[in-house]
């Protein structure tokens, strides 16, 4: 049992404030009014505006492009999205992130990225996301226990990102790897995984158009519960897999193991795509609670890659994917 | 010496054990209908089902705790409030079990079939179920007396169904096992506790 969670946000305020022009594009209106009078002060603006950009979680992201690629779907509430979280960064419990990522500081926030590419090196957050224009994309999203969202995210194309460090043909594979910092992430003081936490992708997985780097929700910034400040985003495969306040992308030519597979690999798999059709050991993953639906809500069912065979299921031909699970 | 209560208190303390055991249930009453701030959260069937097997789980060991608190301690009286926590027990394992078939799965009896047969943390719970359905209906005192000797033997049942409680716990959880294994370390203390004194006196 919980209390209610106090800021309540209502998903039509959200929406509503994405399509106000934000501060970036008012500065930029006014900084053509006053182009070559002041322009020693618009700099200074410039300045004060980087600072104002930090990503603040439930700052909004301005204008963000919609995609074809969305589910017509209506959205979880954003308070559903916010409140019902796996992190176990933060804790086990559902509602832990949401209590205990509270104070998370996502500022400065750094990537290293390494492996078999030419650019490898350490970039700082706002220049990854120079890679790419911020795109809405309203994604199904199912967990391995059985429960699914709708969720409206904020992302780039990760095949853009990724192209920016120019991975070269000993690149097989993509490791993403989560912050490990325990006085940040108070549950990594126990050992419940073995942190940090690690999830791969084949670079082809990795550089399919659906996969994005998400870094908001509901036309914000990604509120931290939710992995800010960036986190991946694989819809058609289980949540797990979709690895949250990344450090580190390394690209590899073996195949990283992923850190609930280290931790119970007859349960889970390197590939974890979304298929009823096999199940978990101990449970079945034929249907899935759609959160939200109330307490007389039906189950729904599952559906193979979440929905999104016509784009990857090609990834998986003559790959079996009882025994790649 | 210690004197027992009068019935009058007895009395009084059961209605106060009484309510305070109805608690959770009030609160999750109150929590369906989120009133007072109270609420299941996004998923509130696996919620419900969550609380009231915890409750189940907590009652179950209470009513094992009676009797090694009173051979300790001595007050015999606390025997008296044993067939109210037990019962206690046996109501929130049945929400527990009505949460799981009636909004869970909807009496969706193939996949409930399915389940039961399939996932071992189910079979555990449903075989426990089943032995504290008869502790349930004879607890009674007219069944009590006609039982007699018997009644004894059947309410042992009690030990393994606490026993595959806590196994049925353990075996869904994730990774996190810290809860089951608090619930299995007060198990094994309760037994033991009886263990030792039967080893002490085993003419009884
Ligand atoms: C003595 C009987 C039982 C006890 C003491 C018991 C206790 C529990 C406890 C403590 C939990 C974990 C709650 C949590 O994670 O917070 C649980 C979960 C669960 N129990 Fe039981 N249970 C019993 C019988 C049953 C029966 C008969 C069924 C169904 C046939 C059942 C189905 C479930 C299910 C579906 C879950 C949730 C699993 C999940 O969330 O993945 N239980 N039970």
């Amino acid at each position: 049992m919980r209390y209610k969670p106090t800021e309540k946000i209502l998903a039509s305020e959200i929406t509503d404030e994405a399509d106000y022009l934000n501060r970036r594009e008012f500065l930029k209106l006014a900084g053509i009014a006053t182009a070559g009078a002041l322009v020693s002060s618009a700099c200074q603006a410039d300045v004060a505006e980087a600072v104002a950009e930090r990503p603040i979680p439930g700052r909004s992201l301005g204008k963000v492009a919609k995609s074809d690629f969305s589910t017509t779907a209506k959205p979880n509430s954003y308070e559903d999205i916010t409140t019902y979280n796996n992190f176990y960064e933060f804790g086990t419990g559902k509602s832990d992130p949401h209590r205990n990522a509270k104070d998370f500081v996502t500022e400065p926030w750094t990537v290293t990225v390494d492996g078999e590419c030419d650019k490898p090196g350490t970039y700082d957050f706002d220049e990854l996301l120079r890679a790419s224009a911020l795109e809405e994309r309203i994604y199904r999203l199912r967990c391995v226990e059985a429960w699914s969202m709708i969720i409206p995210w904020v992302g780039i194309p990760m095949a853009n990102l990724l192209k920016r460090f120019e991975p070269n043909s000993r690149a097989r594979f993509v490791r993403f790897v989560t912050l490990y910092d325990p006085t940040r992430m108070p549950a990594q003081r126990r050992p419940i995984l073995d942190w940090p936490y690690i999830e791969g992708l084949t670079i082809a997985e990795a550089m399919n158009p659906l996969t994005i780097m998400a870094v908001g929700l509901y036309g914000k910034v990604l509120p931290n519960q939710n992995g800010a400040p960036l986190r991946l985003i694989v819809p058609w495969k289980y949540g797990f897999k979709s690895i949250k306040s990344i450090v580190r992308i390394q690209f590899t030519e073996k195949q990283p193991i992923n850190t609930w597979q280290a931790s119970a690999p007859h349960e889970y798999g390197f590939y974890a795509n979304v298929n009823p059709e096999v199940d978990h050991p101990r449970w079945s993953q034929a249907r899935e609670r759609r959160i939200g639906t109330g307490l007389f809500g039906e189950k729904i069912p599952t559906q193979m890659f979440n929905g999104y065979g016509e784009h990857v299921a090609h990834l998986y031909s003559g790959l079996d994917l009882a025994k790649h699970y | 010496m210690r004197r027992a209560p009068s019935n009058a208190t007895l009395r009084a303390l059961k209605v106060m054990v009484f309510a305070a055991a109805l608690l959770p249930a009030v609160f999750l009453v109150l929590a369906t209908f989120e009133i007072g701030g109270q609420s299941l959260g996004a998923n509130p069937i696996e919620e419900l089902l969550h609380e009231a097997g915890e409750w189940g789980l907590r009652f179950l060991l209470i009513t094992l705790a009676v009797t090694p608190l009173r051979r300790i301690s001595g007050l015999n009286w606390l025997v008296r409030f044993r067939r109210m926590l037990g019962l206690f027990a046996f109501f929130y394992i049945s929400v527990h079990f009505l949460v799981y078939a009636l909004l869970d799965q909807r009496l969706a009896l193939g996949p409930i079939f399915e389940d039961i047969v399939e996932r071992p943390y189910i079979t555990l719970g449903i075989v426990a179920l089943l032995m504290l359905i008869p502790l349930a209906l004879t607890s009674t005192k007219g069944m009590m007396r006609r039982l007699g000797r018997r009644w004894q033997a059947l309410h042992r049942l009690v030990y393994p169904a606490a026993i595959l409680g806590v196994w049925h716990f353990w075996w869904q959880v994730k990774e996190d096992i810290r809860e089951p294994v608090i619930y299995a370390v007060i198990l094994a203390v309760l037994l033991g506790i009886r263990l030792f004194y039967r080893l002490r006196s085993p003419a009884r």
